[in-house]
């Protein structure tokens, strides 16, 4: 049973409750933490190269339509096959014909959020394909029956204890050590046999280039080189807002994303795939699929402000800072992505009934905000979230899914009153009144204020009465 | 979100916005954060009908009754003065929210003038007033700590640091975690009660670890939390407002 994003607040509090998990990402969070900044060390670089990858994603994703059908044509033209899915469902078909029609059995996966959001190692499962996970992490993750807990690190919520419990539990032949060179030995080993066997690879896309129809993919383990060289086939699934227009958009956010992600300058791998084997060459998958993946995103796209929303270049920089989750880790969402970055796209992939809880889980502290390459305003966009679901669509916009989903009567009334009051300076005075007139009958619990706090106390005098006084 | 300002050369008369935390819980730093600006030879103008920036049904998602609030603040204020407020977060709303609050409204061009009129206290005494403080008071060390709003909307962090830096008697010392947030959040800490209270029992422990005598604030949001929770935790430490103790130190009688 998968968390749900209904059932925050619970799963919160359990990952709360927790010491080895947050001492786990404590830890892991101050190390990415640190690499980033060693990898922006320079101020004014930063800047730099924060406002090319912003501009860069901006203006592809102003010509987002046209992209997508000039990527079509020019991967058409090298030979890959495209496939356009409208949600999850379609996607998953799409995977079920093309592995079945090669009498599939076993596919192996490169790291790909786009395919934990269509759940396709589930889907098939049910069609009886095996989907095996390549990346280690991803692998460590699949062994314990998990979904990942970070976008770029999906075991990062495990520390070697729990990776050595597992692999004593599901690798044959494995002899318990905390060696971490052993550990990720012995999980290589049992992947590169998989390679050999499997009919189909699995993997994601980081950049699609419109211009010159290439799919580029960035990773520093070789698995996904693996994954999209060895097998006869290759599928490789993206959303749709990952096409940039030309290849020199490319370096840029290269630079951005592994600096923001890894603190790396580079990484290990940088794959380029512009086509299947040709005809003279000795290897590479015989076909080559991309799937491009909707599911909510182009009602993201369709509103200027949550647009921002799709910039985002999937660096995992905001959750590394959010003080939020660096607590409660990624599980405790509920979906697919975690943190500041799964906040503001969840309600758009899954509608704001299941997610309402996500955008309020904010103390809109803005470190999020701060370190994303590509500059989305995320406090902005949760705050605009907020109002979506308590509230009629603003004015010259159309509904979101779920739009007014966590509208509340009573809660409409607080605000109401409020800006009553705040607004009327007789009806302020008077509360202010009270409250330091009363305040020795302001009870000592206050519901959840006082779980770890006392209750405040309200001064005798307002400032307005003490001015008063002093200007007499 | 901070772009670079360009500051007035010294007014003659400037507004006090000193927030509705201020005028309910603290109001000694509203009167010490007026004492110490008109030490700085600037006649201070306190509008008593000024309540609440609006923040609270803002950023619960409330956007007319914001702008009500927000309209009904705005239209206090009508002098071209400087606007000065006691809060980096209630600063960050009515110099930066304002503005998205009213675009493309009617308002637009009348609430982006009133919004670069406000300056949040310290930035205002450093670049503007640009106050020079003599230390008399004794020997102490303080822990700073700046709202999130303070530092990433209004990079006030660093005003605060300033002035604090001048003073030669008072040892600044620094905490583990310093730019993380405090937990509070306004309806946050109601809203998700255990990420908050985490946050904040993080927050308290990094500041009880430098072991500063005094805990220093410029934001009354986060010091109702963060006091709240040291009280609660039995510790001796609290925080006061910085306006308070920059103008302690300078006055002879606490020496
Ligand atoms: S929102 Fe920004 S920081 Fe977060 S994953 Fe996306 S690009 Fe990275």
């Amino acid at each position: 049973m998968h968390n749900r994003p209904q059932h925050f607040h619970a799963q919160a509090e359990t990952a709360l409750a927790n010491a080895e998990l947050r001492a786990n990402f404590r830890g892991a969070m101050d190390y990415l933490r640190d690499k980033r900044k060693t990898a922006f060390a320079d101020a004014d670089e930063e800047r730099t190269i924060r406002d090319r990858a912003e501009a860069i994603r901006q203006r592809c994703l102003s010509k987002l339509p046209e992209l997508l059908e000039q990527l079509e044509s020019n991967c058409i033209a090298n030979g890959i096959r495209v496939h356009w899915a409208e949600n999850a469902d379609q996607a998953n078909a799409i995977f079920t014909d093309i592995i079945q029609s090669h009498g599939g059995t076993l596919a192996v996966k490169g790291k790909s959020m786009v395919s934990e959001e269509i759940e396709l190692n589930h889907a098939m499962e049910k069609e009886g394909i095996t989907c095996l996970e390549s990346d280690m992490g991803e692998y460590i993750v699949q062994l314990g029956q998990e979904t990942p807990s970070h976008i770029i690190m999906p075991a990062i919520h495990k520390n070697k204890r729990q990776v050595a419990e597992l692999f004593t539990e599901h690798v044959p032949g494995f002899q318990h050590t905390l060696d971490v060179d052993t550990l990720i030995q012995t999980g290589r080993n049992v992947l590169r046999e998989k390679y050999r066997t499997a009919d189909v690879g699995v993997s994601g896309v980081n950049f699609a280039v419109a211009e010159t129809g290439t799919l580029c993919l960035v990773e520093n383990e070789g698995n996904g080189r693996m994954c999209t060289t060895v097998p006869e086939v290759h599928i490789a699934i993206t959303g749709i807002e990952k096409v940039v227009e030309f290849l020199a958009d490319v370096p840029p956010l290269f630079s951005a994303l592994t600096r923001s992600a890894t603190g790396q300058l580079v990484t290990t791998y940088f794959n380029m795939i512009s086509g299947p084997r040709k005809e003279n060459e000795l290897d590479g998958p015989k076909e080559v699929h991309l799937v491009l993946l909707d599911n909510g995103r182009s009602q993201a796209f369709a509103d200027e402000e949550m647009r921002k929303t799709l910039q985002c270049i999937r660096c995992g920089a905001c959750m590394n800072h959010c003080p939020v989750y660096t607590r409660i880790g990624g599980h405790a969402y509920g979906t697919v992505y975690p943190g500041p970055i799964g906040k503001i796209i969840s309600p758009h992939l899954m509608g704001l009934e299941a997610t309402q809880d996500l955008p309020t889980a904010s103390s809109l502290c803005g470190a999020c905000g701060e370190v994303c390459p590509v500059r989305i305003p995320i406090p902005e966009l949760l705050q605009r979230l907020r109002h979506e679901a308590k509230q009629d669509p603003k004015p010259g916009t159309a509904p979101m899914r779920g739009q007014k989903a966590a509208a509340s009567n009573a809660e409409a009334f607080v605000w109401r009153s409020f800006a009553l009051i705040t607004s009327r300076p007789v009806l302020y005075r008077m509360l202010t009144w009270c409250a330091t007139r009363f305040r020795r009958l302001i009870p000592n619990k206050l519901g959840p204020w006082t779980r770890c706090r006392t209750a405040p106390k309200p001064a005798a005098r307002t400032l307005r009465e003490l001015m008063a006084e002093r200007n007499k | 979100m901070s772009t670079i300002r360009i500051y007035p050369a010294m007014p003659k008369k400037v507004y006090v916005y000193a927030t509705c935390l201020v005028d309910t819980f603290s109001p000694d730093s509203g009167l010490d954060a007026i004492r110490l600006l008109e030490r700085t030879g600037v006649e201070v103008v306190y509008v008593p009908k000024q309540s609440c920036c609006g923040q609270p049904a803002y950023s619960s998602g409330y956007d007319d009754d914001a702008r009500t609030t927000a309209l009904s603040q705005m239209a206090l204020f009508p002098e071209p003065w400087p606007v000065i407020v006691l809060s980096g977060s209630c600063g960050g709303m009515m110099h930066h929210h304002y503005r998205r609050l009213f675009a493309g409204s009617e308002h637009e061009q009348s609430v982006n003038e009133f919004c670069d009129r406000v300056f949040e206290l310290t930035e205002f005494l450093v670049h503007v007033c640009r106050l020079r403080l003599e230390d008399k008071g004794p020997a102490t060390s303080v822990v700073l700590h700046t709202s999130c709003a303070a530092r990433r909307e209004m990079n006030v962090h660093v005003t605060a640091r300033q002035l604090l830096g001048q003073l030669e008697q008072v040892e600044l010392r620094e905490q583990d975690y310093e730019s993380e947030c405090c937990g509070f959040g306004g309806t946050f800490s109601v809203r998700h009660p255990a990420i908050s209270e985490a946050m904040v029992q993080d927050k308290t422990r990094h500041l009880c670890e430098t072991r500063a005598e005094q805990l220093i604030s410029a934001d009354w949001g986060c010091l109702l939390n963060i006091n709240g929770a040291l009280e609660y935790q039995g510790q001796p430490l609290r925080g006061m407002h910085l306006a308070s103790f920059l103008l302690s130190r300078l006055e002879e009688k606490h020496a």
